[in-house]
C-alpha cells in the first residue's frame, strides 16, 4: 500500500516540488510541537508557581543579556515566550479545527437538504447563502462573536470562551461548504442509485445520509482543508482585537496582542515570536494548498 | 438598461429587509434595553413609561416597522457606551474611515498596476520571480501582523513615522479630513499601506495573469507587425485590456477594505467606524453593533450594484442578452 503511494505520480510531483517539502515540514513541525507542548515545552506558562517575576521582560537567548533557559525571551509575567507559543499554537489549532468541523456540519446538512429537497426550499436557502457570501467572513464572525458574547450571562462567558469563537467563525464559513455540497447533490439526486433506493422505499432523510452523503464528501473535504489557515487567522484576528480567547487562554492572536502593548518599550520579542509562528503557519498551509489543487487538477499536469 | 436597473434595486430589497430585521433582533433582543437606558436606579412606574416609549409593549411586527421608520429617518438610537446618538457618533467617524479606505485603494492601484504590467512582461526575471513570492508573503501575512512589523521597523527603530492616531486634522461642517495638514498625512502613510498591502497583491497577480493572456492574443501580434514600439504595445494595447477585470475587483474588494479597516484601525488606534465598532462589541453596544451591520449591509448591496452596472457598461456583450 505504502509502496504503490510512493510510486504514484502524485509522490513523484510532490518530492519535486522544493514548495511542497518544504511546507510540509513547517506544517508538521508545527503541529507537532503544539501537539506535544506539555512533553516538548521548556516552562509550563500556566503552572503559576513555576513562574518568577524576576524572570520577567528577558530578551531571547542571542542579544547580550539573554538567558539560556529562555531561548526566546520572556513576557511581563515571567512566562517564557517559546513555551507560551507552543501552547498558543494548540489552541489556535484546537479553535480552527473545532470551527471548520461545526462549519463542514452545518454546511453539509443545509447542502444536502437544498440540493435533495429542490424547489422553495432550495431557493430560500440558496438566497441565505447568497446573502452571506456578500459579506467578509471576519465581519460576521466578529459580530456573530459580540452578540453570543451579549446574550450570555456573565458567570457563564468566561467558561465558554473557545466554544463562543468556534461558534463565531463556523457560522461564517459554512456558506460555501453548502454550496458546494448543494452542486454535487443535485447531480447524485438524477443518478440511478437514488431512484433505486426510493423504489424500494427507503427514507429521505436515509437516501440522503447513507446513499448521498458519501458520494459528495470528496470535493467539500478538500474546500476544507484549504479553509483551515483562513479559520486560523480568523481566530488570531478576534483574538489581536479582543473579542476572542482572553489572556488566561492564550491563542497566537491573543499574544500578538498581549505583545504589542510592550512594543514600544523595546520587548520587541514579545510579539514578533507569535507573529511570526503564526506567519508561517499560514503561509505553508497556503501554499501547500495551492499545490494540492494544482496537483489534484489533471487540466495542469 | 432602466429594466435591469430596476431589477437589481428589486432584488436588494429584501435582502436589507432581512439585515435590518437582524439589526432589529439584536437591538430587541440582546440585553436590556430598558435598564441599558435607564441606568441603575428607576421606579416601576419610569419603567413602564420608558417601556412604552421604546414601543417595547407593541406587537412585535409594529415594533419592527418603527424601528425601520426611525432608520429611515436616520435615527439609529442611543450607544450605551457614550450615551450619544449613534447616527452621530457614526457620522463623526466616517470621514476617517473613508480616508484610510480611499488611500488604500488608489495607494494599492497606484503600486500594484505597474507592478503586474512588468512582472507580466518580464515574466522569467529573477526579480519578477522575487516580487512574486513576496506577494505570497504578502497574502498570507494578516493584516495585524504587517501593521505590528511597519510600526516596528518605521516608529520604535527608525523614528520616522508616527504610530497611532490620525495627526492633526481639518473640519468642514461634517466632514474633516488629516490630508491638508503635514501631521495628519504623516499618520495616514503607515495606516495606508497596511491595509492596502492585501490589495496590492491582489492587484499585482490579477494584472500579471491577465497581461500573461492578453499578450498571446492576436491583436498584439497585429501591432507587433505594424512595428509599434514594445512600450506602447504593452501598455496602451495590452494593458487596456486588462482593466476591466481589475476595475470591477477594486470595485468589489472596497467593501473588504471597509470591513478589514476594523483591524487596521485597532493597530494604529485609529479613530474611525472600525474602532469605535470593536470598542463596542467589547461592553455589548448593541445600538452601535446593530447600526454598523446595517450600514455596511446598504454599503455592499451599493457597490455590488455599481459594479453590476459597470460590466454592463464594459462588456457590450450583456447589454444585447439581458437587457431586455
Amino acid at each position: 500500500m505504502l509502496r504503490r503511494f510512493l510510486d504514484s505520480d502524485f509522490a513523484y510531483a510532490f518530492r519535486r516540488s522544493p514548495v511542497a517539502v518544504i511546507s510540509t515540514l513547517v506544517v508538521v513541525v508545527v503541529v507537532l510541537a503544539a501537539l506535544l507542548a506539555p512533553y516538548l515545552a521548556p516552562h509550563n506558562p500556566f503552572d503559576l508557581a513555576s513562574l518568577d517575576l524576576m524572570d520577567s521582560l528577558k530578551p531571547p537567548v542571542f542579544s547580550a543579556d539573554g538567558d539560556s533557559a529562555f531561548p526566546l525571551g520572556t513576557d511581563d509575567q515571567g512566562r517564557d515566550v517559546l513555551s507560551t507559543i507552543m501552547y498558543g499554537t494548540r489552541i489556535s489549532l484546537e479553535v480552527a479545527v473545532l470551527a471548520i468541523g461545526f462549519s463542514l456540519v452545518v454546511g453539509i446538512s443545509i447542502g444536502l437538504l437544498a440540493g435533495y429537497a429542490g424547489g422553495a426550499v432550495d431557493a430560500v436557502l440558496m438566497r441565505i447563502v447568497d446573502v452571506q457570501l456578500t459579506f467578509p467572513a471576519i465581519l460576521i464572525a466578529l459580530l456573530v462573536d459580540g452578540v453570543v458574547r451579549a446574550l450570555l450571562p456573565r458567570e457563564m462567558q468566561e467558561a465558554l470562551e473557545i466554544d463562543v469563537i468556534v461558534f463565531a467563525i463556523g457560522i461564517s464559513r459554512w456558506p460555501q461548504f453548502a454550496r458546494t455540497v448543494r452542486g454535487s447533490t443535485l447531480i447524485e439526486r438524477g443518478r440511478d442509485y437514488v431512484m433505486a433506493a426510493r423504489v424500494i422505499g427507503i427514507s429521505s432523510a436515509r437516501i440522503m445520509i447513507s446513499h448521498i452523503l458519501p458520494n459528495v464528501l470528496g470535493p467539500v473535504l478538500v474546500i476544507a482543508t484549504l479553509n483551515l489557515g483562513l479559520a486560523i487567522l480568523d481566530e488570531a484576528t478576534l483574538s489581536f482585537l479582543g473579542v476572542g480567547l482572553p489572556p488566561t487562554e492564550p491563542s497566537l492572536g491573543t499574544l500578538i496582542r498581549i505583545g504589542n502593548n510592550f512594543l514600544f518599550s523595546g520587548e520587541w520579542w514579545i510579539t514578533i515570536f507569535p507573529g511570526l509562528t503564526l506567519a508561517a503557519m499560514v503561509l505553508s498551509i497556503n501554499l501547500l494548498g495551492d499545490w494540492l489543487r494544482d496537483a489534484l487538477n489533471p487540466r495542469l499536469r | 438598461m432602466f429594466a435591469f436597473i430596476l431589477a437589481r434595486l428589486l432584488q436588494s430589497v429584501p435582502v436589507l429587509l432581512a439585515v435590518a430585521f437582524i439589526s432589529y433582533g439584536m437591538f430587541a433582543f440582546v440585553g436590556d434595553p430598558v435598564t441599558a437606558m435607564l441606568g441603575q436606579d428607576f421606579t416601576a412606574a419610569e419603567r413602564q413609561a420608558m417601556i412604552h416609549q421604546l414601543g417595547l409593549d407593541q406587537p412585535f411586527y409594529l415594533q419592527y416597522l418603527h424601528f425601520l421608520w426611525n432608520v429611515l429617518h436616520g435615527d439609529f438610537g442611543l450607544s450605551y457606551r457614550l450615551a450619544r446618538p449613534v447616527g452621530e457618533l457614526i457620522a463623526e467617524r466616517l470621514p476617517a474611515t473613508m480616508e484610510l479606505a480611499v488611500s488604500a485603494a488608489v495607494l494599492s492601484l497606484l503600486i500594484g498596476v505597474p507592478l503586474g504590467v512588468f512582472t507580466g512582461i518580464n515574466r522569467n526575471s529573477a526579480l519578477a520571480r522575487g516580487l512574486m513570492t513576496l506577494s505570497l508573503i504578502g497574502v498570507s501575512l494578516p493584516t495585524f501582523l504587517i501593521g505590528i512589523l511597519l510600526i516596528l521597523v518605521f516608529a520604535v527603530l527608525l523614528g520616522w513615522l508616527p504610530s497611532f492616531g490620525r495627526g492633526d486634522v481639518v473640519h468642514f461642517s461634517h466632514w474633516s479630513t488629516g490630508l491638508l495638514t503635514s501631521s495628519g498625512r504623516r499618520a495616514l502613510i503607515l495606516p495606508a499601506i497596511t491595509l492596502g498591502m492585501f490589495q496590492m497583491t491582489l492587484i499585482l497577480r490579477l494584472v500579471r495573469s491577465e497581461m500573461l493572456e492578453v499578450m498571446r492574443s492576436d491583436h498584439i501580434k497585429f501591432a507587433r507587425a505594424r512595428g509599434l514600439s514594445e512600450h506602447a504595445i504593452h501598455f496602451h494595447h495590452a494593458l487596456s485590456n486588462t482593466l476591466i477585470p481589475v476595475i470591477t475587483i477594486v470595485g468589489l474588494q472596497l467593501g473588504m477594505l471597509i470591513a478589514f479597516s476594523i483591524v487596521t484601525e485597532t493597530v494604529f488606534q485609529w479613530p474611525g467606524m472600525g474602532l469605535l465598532l470593536v470598542q463596542s462589541i467589547g461592553v455589548a453596544d448593541i445600538p452601535v453593533m446593530s447600526t454598523y451591520l446595517l450600514l455596511i449591509a446598504v454599503v455592499f448591496v451599493v457597490i455590488n450594484l455599481v459594479v453590476d452596472l459597470l460590466y454592463f457598461a464594459v462588456d457590450p456583450r450583456l447589454r444585447s442578452q439581458g437587457g431586455r
